[in-house]
C-alpha cells in the first residue's frame, strides 16, 4: 500500500480561485477543495508538520512544545547513537559532505564497500546492494529481474515503491487478496507453468502494522516455482534471533531468494539495500537504472548505517524491550476501547482505527496538543479505505513514556467522544 | 444466447453486489465514471470475475479496461 502523500504548504488557484483552461494541476482540483475544507474546519495540517528541534529518538519540540514521538520508524532508537553519530561525523571530516557520482562512476567510496560488507555479515549472504533509498531499491530490483513475459505477484497491500517497481519494468502484474494464501495459491496456479516468477511480500505491513503469514506464503510460491522477495522495511532489526526480519523469525531464510530493506527505519538514516545470496546477482550493479542513473549515497551516510547496522545483530535487550513496549500499548489502547488494527501486537506498528476524516484528525490533534504526535493515514493510503492513527514504538522509549502515551490516548479520546 | 450474451450476463451478475446505484449495465457501461468505483472495488470485483471464470486479469490489463464491454471482450479472448 502506498504511504500518506504529503501536501504542499501552501497551495493557490488563480486571482479568482479558477484555473486558467489547459492547466495540468486542474486533476488535483478536488483535493484541493479536500484539504481547503478540512484546514477550514480548524485543524492543523497533518501532513505539515515541522520538526523544529529534535532532542533525542523519542522526543522533538513541535510549535514549541515538547512532544513524545510515537511516529517514526525509528524502531530501534539508533538515531542519535554516540557511535553510530561519531561514524557519521568522522566520514564527513575524512570524506567530505557528498560523492557527487553515481556508484557505477566516482560515487563508490570505502564507506559504500563496508556498508555493504555490514550488511553481507548481518544478513549471511553473499551479495548486499546498497540504493540510495529504500523506495529505489524496490524500484530498481523489481523493475530489473521481472521483465517482459514474466510475471509478478505481488500482495494487494504492498507499499507505493513496489507497485511502482512493477509500473518501471514490463512484466505482467497479478495482485492477491492482502495475506491470503489461498488467494496466493490460486492465482500462481493459473500462471502458464514455464513463464518466470516473482512473488513480492512484505514482513510486516506498515499501515495496519501486521505481518505476512511468511512459512505458508514462501511453500505457496516454492510449490509454483517462483522467485521470493521479501520486503523487510519494517521488520529488520526487530523480528528473528539476528534482527534479520519477519522471515527469519518465521524459519524461512534458506527459501528467500532476495530481501529488501531500508535505511530510513531501524538503521536510523537514509538508504535502501537488497541482499541475497543468487550466484549472479551481482550483474544488478549494471543493469538496474535506479542505481545506475543516480548518486551515491554521502560518506556520512554509509558511516552511520554500517556502525547502526553492526550494532543491530547484537540489540538483544532492544528487541525485547521493544516488544514489551509494543505489547503494553496494545493491550492499554484495547482496555481503554479504542478499535486496533490486529488483535495482538504484531509488531512495532499499532493502528487504530477511526470511523471518519473527521475524528482521527480530530484526534490527531488532541494528541498533538497533549504533546503526542502520531501519523494520521487515509485513503488511498489505508487498506480499506480506512483513517488510522499509526503508533509506531521505539526501543527507546521509556516505561514511564508508555504510561504518558496511554494516558494522553485516554485524554484525548474522551475529548473527541470515541471513547467512553 | 450467443457465447458473448452469456459471458455478459455472468459478468453483470459479478457486476450487481458493487453496483450501489444500480446503475442499467450495457457494453458502454465505464467503471470509474458510470459506477464510480475506487480501485478498492475495482481489486474486489476484478478478483470475483477472474474466480467465476478461472482466468487471470493482470493490472496491465486492468488499464486499459474501461468499460464493460471491453471486459467481457477480455474475458472472451482470455477463455479462448
Amino acid at each position: 500500500m502506498s504511504e500518506a502523500a504529503t501536501t504542499p504548504d501552501d497551495v493557490r488557484l488563480g486571482d479568482d480561485g479558477a484555473a486558467p483552461a489547459g492547466d495540468l494541476f486542474s486533476k488535483f482540483d478536488a483535493l484541493i477543495a479536500e484539504r481547503q475544507a478540512l484546514l477550514d474546519t480548524g485543524v492543523r495540517d497533518p501532513f505539515a508538520i515541522v520538526m523544529e528541534k529534535v532532542t533525542s529518538p523519542t522526543e522533538a519540540i513541535i510549535s514549541g512544545r515538547k512532544t513524545i514521538l510515537l511516529g517514526t520508524y525509528n524502531y530501534m532508537g539508533m538515531t542519535f547513537d554516540p557511535e553510530v553519530v561519531a561514524a557519521g561525523k568522522r566520514a564527513l571530516d575524512e570524506y567530505g559532505s557528498g560523492t557527487t557520482g553515481s556508484r557505477v562512476l566516482n560515487g563508490t567510496y570505502q564507506g559504500h564497500r563496508e556498508v555493504e560488507q555490514a550488511l553481507k555479515d548481518f544478513y549471511g549472504t553473499s551479495s548486499a546492494m546498497v540504493f540510495s533509498t529504500g523506495y529505489q531499491a524496490n524500484l530498481g530490483v523489481i523493475s530489473t529481474l521481472a521483465g517482459k513475459g514474466d510475471y509478478i505477484i505481488l500482495d494487494a497491500d504492498s507499499h507505493a515503491s513496489i507497485y511502482d517497481g512493477c509500473w518501471l519494468g514490463n512484466a505482467e502484474v497479478v495482485r492477491f487478496r492482502h495475506n491470503s494464501v489461498e488467494d496466493l495459491d490460486k492465482r500462481l496456479g493459473r500462471l502458464p507453468k514455464a513463464a518466470g516468477k516473482l512473488v513480492i511480500l512484505e514482513g510486516v505491513y506498515s499501515m495496519l502494522g501486521d505481518i505476512a503469514p511468511l512459512r505458508e506464503m514462501v511453500a505457496v510460491a516454492k510449490k509454483h516455482g517462483a522467485m521470493i522477495l521479501c520486503d523487510e522495511a519494517h521488520g529488520m532489526g526487530f523480528f528473528g534471533a539476528h534482527g534479520r526480519g519477519v522471515f527469519e523469525e518465521a524459519g524461512v531464510s534458506d527459501d528467500i531468494d532476495f530481501v529488501v530493506g531500508t535505511f530510513s527505519k531501524s538503521v536510523g538514516t537514509v538508504g535502501g539495500f537488497c541482499v541475497s545470496n543468487h550466484p549472479k546477482f551481482e550483474v544488478l550493479r549494471l543493469v538496474c537504472r535506479p542505481y545506475v542513473f543516480t548518486a551515491s549515497l554521502p560518506p556520512s551516510v554509509v558511516a552511520t548505517a554500517a556502525a547502526s547496522i553492526r550494532k543491530l545483530m547484537h540489540a538483544t535487550d532492544k528487541r525485547a524491550h521493544l516488544w514489551k513496549n509494543s505489547r503494553r500499548l496494545h493491550q492499554g489502547l484495547r482496555d481503554l476501547g479504542f478499535r486496533l488494527g490486529t488483535e495482538t501486537a504484531q509488531s512495532a506498528i499499532i493502528a487504530v482505527i477511526f470511523p471518519d476524516q473527521e475524528t482521527a484528525v480530530g484526534m490527531w490533534q488532541a494528541l498533538l496538543e497533549l504533546g503526542l504526535y502520531v501519523n494520521m493515514a487515509r485513503p488511498p493510503a489505508t487498506p480499506a479505505g480506512m483513517f488510522l492513527l499509526r503508533c509506531s514504538l521505539c526501543a527507546e522509549h521509556s516505561d514511564e513514556q508508555v504510561g504518558e502515551i496511554l494516558t494522553m490516548f485516554a485524554q484525548a479520546g474522551r475529548a473527541v467522544g470515541c471513547i467512553a | 444466447m450467443s457465447d458473448r450474451d452469456q459471458t455478459f450476463a455472468k459478468v453483470a451478475q459479478a457486476i450487481e453486489p458493487f453496483n450501489r446505484k444500480q446503475v442499467a449495465l450495457g457494453d458502454a457501461t465505464t467503471f470509474a465514471g458510470d459506477l464510480e468505483w475506487d480501485s478498492l472495488t475495482v481489486m474486489d470485483f476484478v478478483a470475483a470475475v477472474e474466480d467465476e471464470f478461472d482466468i487471470i486479469i493482470t493490472m496491465n490489463m486492468q488499464a486499459e479496461i474501461e468499460t464493460v464491454g471491453q471486459l467481457v471482450d477480455a474475458v472472451e479472448k482470455l477463455r479462448a
